[in-house]
């Protein structure tokens, strides 16, 4: 629905700042836009542009240290200064927010039914009995299947895609002008992404709320919003419609923004590049449920019998949804966990190793995980994180040679040697991406199983550690196994990708044939979930 | 849910039998025995007195006897309160004890689940703050100082409470061993309720129910206290278990007539029989509590019902 004229929501001059051990942060410094009744308006920026504090700030959600100036109006009522009292009645019931995560964005202690019904009951009163029968219609509306024993249901019963649903029904609860969403999307796998945003722009069309998109994802704005803010530092850099965002941007930084969608392409490997690592039939399986007087243990498959073939210089993409087995697989292939199967690593073979024949191994064979803030040690300083794997491996090395080595690796991963000497907190998620990198590299490995390496990331540095992984790549025909939900990144860096869903590979072949002559409906669903939201 | 009780209360037979083996071996291990007084007996007398208590039999038969009295619910004669069994003395004197503690354990909960709800929804005020530095005070002054205290001021100066004794049994008697008994404990739950209190205020879905409106009594109990009041539920066994067993310092302080001294004495004076017949109450108090605990887990958080 194209949006009126009318001026639903308009914020002027707001300033939210946050009061730290280290001075006042401005997050959010004096910006001014209108939300239109019954538009879709995107405010995108990357993290820390101040996007979510500027609605958490009208809405009186910001951490205690938080605090908010300036005119936010809600028909003409200012919402800036009000008292809390005041503010619940429209926080809610006029304006509702969704969250980015439907994990724990809902009690674990009370039914779905149950929460659902509270806004209900405590803003338009009625009977218990009365709100419960809203609950059903809401949930049918938001397409919970079987409503009527869902409503009973608990969140850690349900799924993400169905906890945001129930998200989303609670927000429409009370008919809002305004439903807030807050990277509604972002923890969700890309099918059920497509749902959700589907969902929302239906009970748009039939609702006529206006929607506020905050997201880093350009995608999802190009295809769903109508508006577009953009966001940088606490400041709006550009604003307009979505056409004229994305056709002819007038900022340096809309540009950029727009161009960080991760692109160019892998050279391909030799052509007759000899088998580094090699997993047949690896199969992964976990007890759940064993206890002193439980009925035997019950098995899951994580990963049922998946061969790959990893060659010197290439890199496998392995693609899939949460629960596919996707992480299980990388860590089986380094025999990090106990697996069936047959593995080879060069010429040898490497089934029956133990612990520590592997550890001799483990040299040539590294892993980068997702997180670049939990996988990185807080108490050591970057200098000890990265030359830790040398005691183990070359215990020869003297303080000086292992320096140097550090001092290498970490100018290799385009960052200050200085940086050897401070500690991972003071360096942002992408620079601590490249530590972790460094870490993997400092041992000159020839395989690197690369875990969701850019998942946690912005898309403008998302963009920068590919260029860097593909450079290492080149430089020391290293091996990637590269294990991400993300197409448009696998597209980007992988000779060879293979499609896996609960624990089977459902397809497999060249990057380019899978992309673009998908066989599998799986496949199709996801590259069509992915590209045209 | 039956079927988790009594899956429970049968896999308590192995653990009282461990911890009944346990400790008695550990108390014949010690050095000396109940009757090694400073003045020895003559070996005559000594002799007669370890055949009427069987101590002359082998360990192992001893062990076997014992375990086969208790079962039957035969702890045996105390060896220093000669004329009582040990079944007789903890029945008298357990009634004192479990109503004196119960009521500490309802001081000290409902005491110290309010002042800390209080102290972590003014975080880092001067409310926080006298709280919580009361709540160390509470914890680091031991009992035998608090005792004497209250005595002095309430008793003696004021006299408004009477010092000691059960008297008749009625409240005022209560009051003063009861705040002794409970002061450590509060603080403690004081300490727990304000701790996962502001980490329970910082969650996700305190921020949903914010930002949906709800007025901060239904945010603040239905919501957040009801997940902060997990780790305080845990910490109610061990604690109601303790209690309601009785404390000896308190109980002497206030020459309450219940068995928290048996432990202490039976210990020292190696009557064994005494101490055994102490460790089985308690461990049967911890299982039971335990299990109360847990069920009260269920009722409170969905994710760990039983069924």
């Amino acid at each position: 629905m194209i949006g009126t004229e009318e001026n639903i929501l308009s914020i002027r001059d707001l300033k939210v700042d946050f009061s730290t051990p280290d001075g006042t942060v401005n997050a959010v410094k004096g910006i001014g836009f209108d939300i239109k009744a019954g538009e879709t308006l995107a405010v995108v920026g990357e993290s820390g542009s101040g996007k979510s504090q500027t609605m958490m700030g009208i809405m009186g959600l910001l951490a205690n240290n938080g605090s908010v100036r300036g005119s936010a109006k809600y028909r003409g009522k200012e919402l800036v200064g009000l008292p809390k009292s005041e503010l619940n009645k429209v926080r809610g019931a006029k304006i509702t927010m969704i969250f980015q995560e439907p994990m724990t964005s809902l009690d674990p202690l009370y039914t779905i039914g149950r929460q659902i019904a509270e806004p209900i009951l405590y803003h338009r009163g009625g009977s218990r009995k009365e709100a419960r029968q809203r609950v059903l219609e809401l949930l049918e509306l938001v397409g919970i299947p079987d409503p009527a024993r869902r409503i009973d249901s608990y969140p850690h019963e349900l799924s993400g895609g169905q906890r945001q649903r129930v998200m989303i029904a609670m927000a429409l609860a009370n008919e809002p002008d305004v439903l807030i969403a807050d990277e509604p999307t972002t923890a969700l796998d890309v099918t059920i992404q497509a749902q959700i945003l589907k969902l929302l722009r239906s009970l748009q069309e039939r609702f006529g709320m206006a929607i506020v998109l905050i997201t880093h994802d350009l995608g999802i704005v190009r295809h769903f919003a109508e508006r577009v803010v953009v966001m940088r530092r606490g400041e709006v850099v550009e604003q307009g419609t979505t056409e004229q965002i994305f056709e002819s941007p007038t900022s340096s930084y809309t540009r950029m923004l727009i161009d960080a969608e991760p692109h160019g392409r892998k050279m391909p490997p030799a052509k007759n590049a000899p088998i580094i690592l090699e997993g047949r039939d690896v199969t992964v399986d976990f007890q759940i449920g064993k206890g002193l007087f439980s009925k035997g243990p019950k098995v899951f498959r994580a990963v049922d019998g998946v061969t790959i073939r990893l060659h010197e210089g290439q890199t496998i993409g392995v693609v899939g949804e949460s629960g596919s087995g996707k992480s299980t697989l990388g860590r089986a292939l380094l025999r990090l966990l106990p697996s069936d199967g047959a593995y080879r690593f060069g010429k040898q073979d490497i089934s029956w190793h133990d612990r520590k024949q592997m550890r001799s191994l483990r040299k040539e064979m590294q892993l980068v995980f997702q997180d670049p803030y939990g996988s990185l040690s807080p108490r050591q300083t970057v200098g000890e994180v990265i030359t830790e794997g040398l005691l183990v491996h070359e215990p020869g090395l003297n303080k000086a040679d292992r320096d140097r080595r550090a001092i290498a690796a970490l100018q290799e991963v385009g960052l200050d040697p200085k940086a050897r000497n401070r500690y991972p907190h003071e360096f942002s998620g992408g620079q601590r991406q490249r530590i972790a990198i460094a870490r993997a590299m400092i041992l000159k490995p020839r395989v690197v199983i690369l875990d969701e390496p850019t998942s946690a990331l912005d898309r403008s540095v998302q963009g920068q550690v590919i260029d860097l992984l593909r450079k290492l790549q080149a430089d020391h025909n290293l091996s990637y196994v590269f294990i991400s939900h993300d197409l448009s990144v696998v597209k980007a860096i992988s000779d060879y990708v293979i499609v896996m869903k609960n624990g089977e590979i459902v397809e497999q072949g060249e990057t380019d044939a899978i992309f673009e002559t998908p066989k599998a409906d799986y496949t199709k669903a996801l590259i069509g979930a992915a590209f045209s939201v | 849910m039956l079927a988790f009780v009594l899956r429970r209360l049968a896999s308590a037979v192995p653990t009282l039998f461990i911890v009944v083996t346990i400790s008695f071996f550990l108390m014949r291990f010690a050095p000396g025995g109940p009757f090694n007084l400073e003045r020895p007996l003559p070996p005559a007398t000594m002799e007669n007195i370890m055949r009427t208590y069987q101590l002359d039999q082998p360990l192992w038969r001893q062990y076997v006897t014992y375990i086969s009295n208790a079962v039957q619910g035969d702890f045996g004669p105390s060896y220093i309160y000669k004329d009582n069994t040990v079944a007789e003395l903890i029945g008298k004197g357990l009634p004192y004890s479990m109503e004196l503690g119960l009521y500490a354990l309802l001081l000290a909960l409902i005491g110290g689940v309010t002042l800390g709800t209080i102290a972590a929804l003014r975080q880092n005020s001067v409310l926080d703050f006298s709280i919580m530095s009361l709540a160390t005070v509470g914890t680091t002054i031991p009992n035998f100082v608090v005792g004497p205290v209250l005595t002095l001021i309430f008793a003696i100066v004021l006299s408004l409470l009477p010092a000691g004794g059960w008297g008749d049994g009625s409240f005022s008697y209560l009051l003063l061993p009861m705040i002794a008994l409970a002061l450590p404990q509060l603080a403690v739950f004081a300490r727990l309720t304000r701790g996962s209190m502001i980490e329970a205020l910082h969650a996700d879905h305190i921020r949903t129910a914010r930002a949906y409106g709800l007025p901060p009594r239904i945010v603040v109990i239905t919501h957040a206290m009801r997940g902060a009041l997990l780790p305080v539920v845990s910490y109610l066994a061990p604690c109601a278990a303790a209690l309601m067993t009785g404390s000896a310092v308190v109980e002497t302080i206030f020459t309450i007539p219940g068995i928290g001294r048996y432990f202490v004495l039976g210990a020292l004076n190696r009557d064994y029989t005494l101490v055994m017949g102490t460790v089985v109450l308690i461990a049967i108090f911890v299982i039971v509590f335990n299990l109360v605990v847990d069920l009260i887990y269920g009722l409170l958080d969905p994710r760990v019902r039983h069924d």
